[in-house]
């Protein structure tokens, strides 16, 4: 319902659908005028998001390795993740604040822990699903531990693995929200604004943004999975 | 450093935990918050997922469910049930200043991970054994209440163990947007930023999450009808959704 004010010299003023009389839930004249703000956010969000997800696979494929080498530590390693996956998000960011004060280092790390967990674990069975077969021809071959874990393994586990990191980017981007604690939180700040101040049209145009932003990346990455297999192409 | 002082000052000051907003009073809500959202979605939805297992149809809906609940923020989610304008919103219960809204996100949060294991759980029992059931006369019925109900059962347990432990965070979360339990006072020691309070509510948050895990892991264990731990592969996509 739209309400008009009659102004003082007769000629009513329609007010825009996002004023306070209004209070729409969507409404084209905020995305038009509010663009900037929209935007600053999703940059944040993005940035967040990326290098918190970059971190993780930087630190998850070495994790991995260690892991698959050595059984041992391979239960702590594991259990010392899931430990931190227990953890919700809202308190681990204030467990954080410590070490990294009121920073965006302080949600990115979080992330990362979160995305490390998933990760890890996707690059272990990933490595675990290569058939023995396959490993004992290469080294046959003449392939070293080095070329046979990247001309052989990497690319055979890479199905999995791409499986996971989906997963760990999709959650990622959607936590990012909560990051709004530390005033870092990308378009979670634009929610936390809309939910404070009552103002519908940048609560849903944030959450809806974020969503999409979590399936454009998804996306991305199944692309990114088709050009590095392209032996998957043939024949399907 | 100073703040690590604060906190511990903070944790053992007897006056922060009791009151109303003292930190037992907001521990129970929040915990009777989980355990009612995990009540309904179990009483709702578990008995479908099931029985669609059994059935063998609708794997693509029950799949799929994980992917979105993953995408959508819990704490967007959450804000939009509490700005709109319904009853119940402001206070309900003894669950607190939008204690419906809460319970509602909960419980939606809580479809994922049981949905999910509760199709797998009965879809995945091996033909061979469901063969041989029918095989043996068994109805319909038979088949799935003394066969694959107890087989699945493990795998169901552990459903709802991740999704306790994700209405637990889901419930944190909700103090964002003005909700009840123990993240109200993580969000007012950061907005105030009395930074001791909100970390040491923190730790409370972080400890009680792992005693819900450890407790569901044992009940998990004490569920499995073979008392063997079995590597279950596709279980690992549902352990991960929102924290």
């Amino acid at each position: 319902m739209s309400v008009t004010l009659p102004a003082a010299d007769g000629i009513s003023i329609q007010p825009s659908c996002y004023s306070r009389l209004t209070n729409h839930w969507i409404c084209a004249d905020y995305l038009h005028d509010r663009y900037q703000d929209l935007l600053s956010a999703l940059v944040q969000h993005l940035q967040i998001a990326g290098v918190a997800i970059a971190l993780s696979v930087v630190l998850a494929f070495p994790l991995a390795l260690v892991a698959r080498r050595l059984p041992r530590l391979q239960g702590a390693i594991l259990g010392t993740s899931t430990a931190i996956y227990t953890i919700p998000s809202l308190a681990l960011f204030p467990l954080l604040v410590p070490f990294t004060g009121i920073t965006p280092t302080t949600v990115v790390i979080g992330l990362a822990l979160y995305a490390l967990t998933i990760l890890v674990r996707s690059m272990l069975s990933g490595l675990a699903g290569v058939p023995e077969e396959v490993r004992e021809s290469a080294t046959g071959l003449g392939y070293g531990a080095g070329r046979l874990l990247f001309r052989i393994e990497l690319p055979l586990a890479l199905p999995v693995m791409m499986a996971g990191l989906r997963v760990a980017t999709v959650s990622t981007v959607a936590l990012t929200t909560v990051g709004t604690l530390v005033s870092y939180g990308g378009l979670g700040n634009l929610i936390e604004d809309g939910v404070q101040n009552n103002f519908k049209a940048e609560l849903l145009a944030a959450s809806v943004l974020c969503v999409v932003l979590a399936f454009a990346l998804d996306a991305l990455i199944v692309g990114l999975q088709w050009l590095l297999t392209p032996w998957a192409r043939r024949g399907a | 450093m100073r703040i690590f002082n604060q906190t511990w000052d903070y944790l053992t000051t007897a006056s922060n935990w009791q009151g109303s907003d003292g930190i037992w009073t907001l521990l129970v809500q929040q915990l009777l918050l989980s355990v009612t959202a995990l009540t309904v979605t179990m009483v709702l939805a578990l008995p479908v997922a099931l029985w669609l297992g059994h059935l063998g149809r609708g794997g693509f809906l029950a799949i799929n469910i994980s992917n979105i609940g993953r995408a959508v923020p819990t704490f967007a989610l959450l804000a939009i049930l509490v700005t709109l304008d319904r009853p119940g919103v402001a206070t309900f219960g003894p669950y607190g200043r939008a204690g419906l809204a809460t319970l509602i996100a909960l419980s939606l949060f809580a479809l994922p991970p049981i949905v999910t294991n509760g199709y797998v759980a009965v879809d995945e029992v091996p033909a061979a054994v469901k063969e041989s059931a029918r095989g043996m006369g068994m109805t319909g019925w038979q088949q799935f209440s003394r066969v694959e109900l107890p087989l699945a059962l493990p795998l169901v347990v552990s459903g709802l163990r991740l999704a306790l432990v994700q209405v637990w965070a889901t419930a944190t979360i909700a103090a964002l947007v003005a909700g009840p339990g123990l993240g109200t006072l993580i969000t007012e020691g950061f907005y105030r930023t009395d930074y001791a309070k909100g970390i040491a509510a923190a730790i409370v948050v972080a400890v009680v999450a792992f005693l819900l895990e450890l407790i569901g892991a044992a009940v998990e264990r004490a569920t499995d009808p073979t008392r063997r731990s079995v590597t279950r592969k596709g279980v690992l996509d549902v352990t991960t959704g929102g924290r």
